[in-house]
């Protein structure tokens, strides 16, 4: 069989498995967003007590491998009783271990809000809530976009480590044809092909986010 | 007489080993402006922010009115809502089109309806001569075009009085009249006002009371006319003449 016959036949699959890839990424990117807010706020305008906290988490998440932490969730909690599918504990995963690195990008983009916008609000008569809600939420998503794109970028990438406790994503899907066809090589090649594409996709998209929501004259 | 709007007592602030007011004492009364002169590092903005609050004063007593800011059990957002405030540099929200800037406090604090935020939005901007400027960003605004955006952010919060911090010293030369021409025109239409500052064209204009404060502390303090021509402590007199030739305000 030819390689472009051979690419061909073994699309379909591939791209199932791409399917999978893509909802790992978008739930553990959300997931860790949703979270990675909340704790950067925390880190930064949090009392002592909150701070020690989010910080914990973060130093936690970070400073232990992705592929550990799956391990534990898939392999180790059973022996505890609690018994997780393969893509229930790779989006967890992802999702807590993307939330530590999101949580450090919010917070680097947080601190260069200029101070001064804060006092004007805090001139107007605003409560800090109101002030972090209106004035510093809102210039904070802004200059996160640049750092965040990365983020999602790593993060499609490193949903193949979900392979190694058998969810059925891409690399998944090529290791199950090439252990059938012996045609490895080819088989990845593919699989590189599509990585590619789809992140090409997802870069040229995230562009126009930023520009969409770039503030005219800055 | 006019009733007091501001009365500030004994007022005390220190950085670290640094006293930064060393008991400053005055008043100012509805429909006044009070410049305060006097040269950089003597304590004149960190008044101004320990009039709001901004800056937590050590000690000292401040009147708003009848409430008093100081007491703690005073809602502070309450009051910084009637006290406004015009920063030397604008301070406006860069994500925010001029008439959301002047808008976002009477819908978030004074929970205004958007319509009548907005009608207010822009009856402020076109007091301050911006009214073709509504949807422009604060970066596509000159400095003297973001300095009337704020002063009509502050305005529309129908506050008992403004605080303005150095307002034109940001500003490039040719840009100052538009900014002080307002300033004017507020002073005259009653405004309250506070103003730190060096124009002496708009002192003379306008002020019924100056200031010139020293090392933390008021040197003197009277009406343009006293100041100008009989003030009595020779630092006032030196410090009056070196920015009168500076920054003009001569009698032509």
């Amino acid at each position: 069989m030819s390689f472009p016959e051979l690419a061909w036949s073994i699309l379909p699959k591939l791209l199932e498995g791409m399917v999978v890839t893509l909802e790992l990424t978008i739930i553990a990117i959300t997931m860790g967003a949703l979270l990675g807010i909340p704790i950067a706020l925390g880190r930064v305008y949090g009392s002592k007590l909150i701070y020690i906290f989010c910080t914990f988490f973060v130093e936690i998440f970070r400073g232990t491998p992705l592929l550990t932490q799956l391990f534990i969730l898939y392999f180790g909690l059973p022996s505890v009783g609690v018994m997780l599918s393969p893509f229930t504990a790779a989006v967890i995963g992802m999702g807590l271990n993307s939330a530590a690195y999101q949580a450090e990008y919010f917070r680097g983009a947080i601190q260069s809000v200029k101070e001064e916008q804060l006092i004007a609000a805090y001139s107007l008569g605003m409560k800090q809530v109101q002030a972090i809600r209106y004035v510093v939420l809102p210039q904070m998503l802004r200059l996160v976009i640049p750092s965040w794109s990365n983020e999602l970028i790593y993060l499609l990438k490193y949903t193949s480590m979900a392979y190694m406790i058998q969810a059925p994503e891409i690399i998944s899907q090529g290791r199950l044809i090439s252990s059938r066809n012996f045609r490895t090589f080819e088989v990845f090649i593919v699989i590189t092909v599509i990585y590619l594409v789809v992140v090409l996709i997802l870069s040229k998209f995230l562009d126009l986010m930023e520009s969409k929501f770039r503030i005219p004259g800055l | 007489m006019p009733k007091t709007v501001l009365k500030v007592e004994n007022l005390h602030k220190s950085y670290g080993n640094l006293e930064v007011l060393k008991g400053i004492s005055f008043q100012v009364r509805q429909g006044e402006t009070t410049v305060i002169i006097g040269s950089s590092g003597t304590g004149k903005s960190t008044l101004l922010t320990c009039i709001n609050q901004i800056t937590p004063p050590d000690k000292g007593r401040i009147w708003l009115e009848d409430i008093e800011i100081t007491d703690p059990k005073t809602d502070l957002n309450m009051v910084r809502s009637s006290i406004g405030m015009v920063f030397q540099h604008f301070n406006l929200f860069t994500h925010l089109n001029a008439l959301d800037n002047v808008r976002l406090g009477l819908t978030v604090v004074k929970k205004i309806s958007p319509e009548r935020a907005t009608e207010i939005g822009i009856e402020k901007l076109k007091l301050v001569g911006l009214e073709d400027k509504l949807h422009s960003y604060p970066a596509e605004l000159s400095g003297g075009q973001q300095q009337r955006v704020s002063i009509a952010r502050a305005l529309a919060m129908s506050p008992k009085l403004i605080l303005f911090d150095e307002p034109t010293s940001a500003l490039d030369p040719e840009l100052i009249g538009e900014v002080l021409n307002v300033m004017i025109e507020l002073a005259k239409s009653g405004m309250t006002m506070i103003v730190v500052s060096h124009e002496m064209g708009f002192a003379r204009a306008v002020a019924n009371d100056i200031i010139f404060m020293e090392n933390g502390v008021i040197v003197e303090e009277g009406t343009p006319e006293a100041m100008f021509n009989y003030c009595k402590n020779p630092r006032t007199r030196e410090f009056l003449h070196k920015i009168t030739e500076l920054y003009g305000g001569k009698k032509e």
